[in-house]
């Protein structure tokens, strides 16, 4: 059968999603059950025993308001972690050389790993969100909120963690990110407090923090009220969404960490 | 279009500064079976890798089918199927992912390519196999199921960089046949080896390169009959005075053996008749000092 080169292009992106998709099914123990441990301990321990100790937030109960910050966490880690560890693992094996030699485009490459990241990403956050109702009753204000901001920050994170993966030369690499940048920006994001809670210079320093505003605009579509401007936190995803693509591209084109 | 591959004064130099190719020309007709011939290091792999995308190159052309390496890329690689010198696959994968994956990256949808992947891993042996992660097969299995995976893309030009290292005879034979039938049915194949028995065999065009620069190009039977001369090794029960020996460029070895250098088409029996009669040796026995590819290989690289 013939088809046009675009088809083509589609066949070769669908095949390195399924084939990304199907490596983080097949090692589901590693993949999907470790962020609903972590995040059931954190449902427990901050939400039920500290939490309960703490007044509502906005009239928002305190184990509910953390919900949208633990899913959020999720949702960044693993899109991160999924594409930064599967793309660097192919360089370790050679086996990106598959893709290399293959005729697909630079875009094929990037929406491959990009989607299947967001995929592990939302999907490991669907988990933790399920094991929250067990905790409390999150109330959905704006489901399309919800979808915008879970889709573009699983696939922000999927880029980030592609633009790791180009450029590591050695496993340790591939933790750095995560370990050092990630986890704090989340931790000071927002996820366990209101920044209207903070005193005035560290809200001010929160506010250059960008996944404070993933994790309120996500928030914003559970409860209708948001710590920043929903617009502005839509267009910080956008623009990062830009930014990371170009860099990939640019990395590619040159052949950065992957052509001699 | 009658080139599969041209290439015209092609450069690259490492970040490290080394310079693997200086000013390469190359052309490959459709169809050929042509043997890139190198010492390690000569520039084989550097000038495939650029073929297929993995190497920048520094300077100059290449094209293959006629399609532009630089501004065809994505159509120059849809013609070629390579087969790398080392392994590199995911070890994890079973062997028939593998296969329907590389189709898929081709844009040859799964299910269209399972009968061809069906009937390629039974051809090279590794049906059997096909649910099993590819860390579990043999180093000749691995060679195998690279081969198959590079055919799966129904390439036009196949690159094969050294497929039998570390093959053994038997399998390496078996290979042979089935790349002489592949070539037969009009793929262009491009092949690197060490094993230069492998060119004799199978080769009809040969190239051989050293320090970055082709040094002959040629019809493997010419590059054949380059060698008007061949060495023997004769063992005697004492080397005398080999100066009546000088017109065969007899070379002293040790107190019982010499050497020297016949021209085809000699007669050996008389020849070493009159060895033996002028210099007073009793030759013990002679025979030839190499194969006649191994002679030529190392000839041109002198």
């Amino acid at each position: 059968m013939t088809r046009s080169t675009h088809q083509q292009n589609m066949v070769a992106m669908y095949t390195l999603f399924r084939k990304e998709v199907v490596r983080f099914l097949r090692i589901w123990p590693q993949t999907l059950f470790p962020p609903i441990i972590t995040q059931s301990l954190y449902f427990l321990i901050f939400g039920k025993f500290i939490g309960s100790q703490i007044s509502d937030i906005n009239g928002v109960s305190y184990m509910a308001f953390i919900v949208p910050g633990l899913v959020m966490m999720s949702v960044i880690n693993n899109s991160y972690v999924n594409v930064a560890g599967s793309f660097f693992s192919s360089k370790f094996q050679r086996s990106v050389e598959e893709l290399l030699v293959s005729p697909a485009p630079n875009w094929v490459i990037v929406g491959g790993y990009a989607f299947s990241g967001a995929l592990r990403g939302i999907l490991c956050g669907l988990l933790v969100f399920a094991v929250s109702v067990f905790f409390t009753r999150p109330v959905i204000h704006h489901f399309g909120y919800i979808m915008v901001f879970i889709v573009l920050t699983a696939v922000v994170f999927a880029l980030g963690g592609l633009i790791n993966g180009i450029l590591a030369k050695k496993f340790d690499d591939i933790s750095i990110v995560p370990t050092f940048i990630l986890t704090p920006l989340t931790y000071l994001g927002g996820v366990f407090y209101s920044i209207s809670l903070l005193p005035g210079v560290w809200r001010t320093i929160s506010r250059v923090n960008p996944i404070l505003y993933m994790i309120n605009g996500f928030r914003y579509g559970f409860y209708g009220f948001s710590d920043v401007n929903i617009l502005l936190s839509f267009l910080i995803l956008i623009l990062f969404a830009a930014i990371f693509t170009a860099v990939i591209f640019y990395f590619l084109g040159k052949g950065t960490g992957l052509r001699s | 279009m009658n080139q599969a591959i041209s290439i015209s004064n092609l450069v690259k130099t490492y970040a490290n500064g080394t310079e693997a190719l200086k000013g390469i020309d190359l052309q490959v007709e459709a169809g050929d079976f042509f043997a890139l011939l190198g010492a390690n290091g000569a520039g084989k792999t550097t000038i495939i890798g650029i073929l297929t995308g993995l190497v920048n190159k520094t300077g100059g052309q290449a094209s293959v089918f006629g399609h532009d390496i630089d501004h065809e890329h994505n159509a120059a690689k849809r013609m070629i199927g390579v087969v790398p010198q080392e392994m590199n696959f995911n070890q994890f994968e079973k062997v028939e992912d593998i296969v329907l994956t590389e189709a898929g990256y081709f844009g040859i949808p799964r299910a269209e390519a399972a009968s061809e992947c069906e009937q390629l891993l039974k051809r090279l042996e590794l049906w059997e196999k096909k649910s099993q992660p590819s860390r579990n097969l043999s180093g000749g299995m691995k060679r195998r199921l690279m081969i198959a995976r590079a055919l799966i893309t129904r390439p036009r030009l196949l690159i094969l960089d050294e497929p039998t290292a570390g093959v053994d005879v038997e399998l390496r034979y078996s290979m042979w046949d089935y790349l002489r039938d592949l070539n037969r049915n009009g793929l262009t194949v491009l092949l690197t080896t060490h094993y230069l028995e492998e060119v004799e065999q199978m080769c009809r065009n040969a190239a051989m390169i050293k320090d970055g620069k082709i040094i002959t190009n040629d019809s493997v039977r010419n590059l054949v009959g380059i060698l008007e001369k061949e060495t023997y090794v004769v063992h005697v029960d004492r080397v005398t005075d080999i100066g009546p020996l000088a017109d065969i460029n007899a070379q002293r070895v040790d107190d019982n053996t010499f050497t020297m250098e016949l021209s085809k088409g000699t007669d050996i029996a008389a020849l070493l008749n009159k060895v033996s009669q002028s210099t007073g040796m009793s030759i013990r026995d002679f025979r030839p000092q190499g194969n006649r590819m191994e002679k030529l290989f190392l000839e041109l690289l002198k």
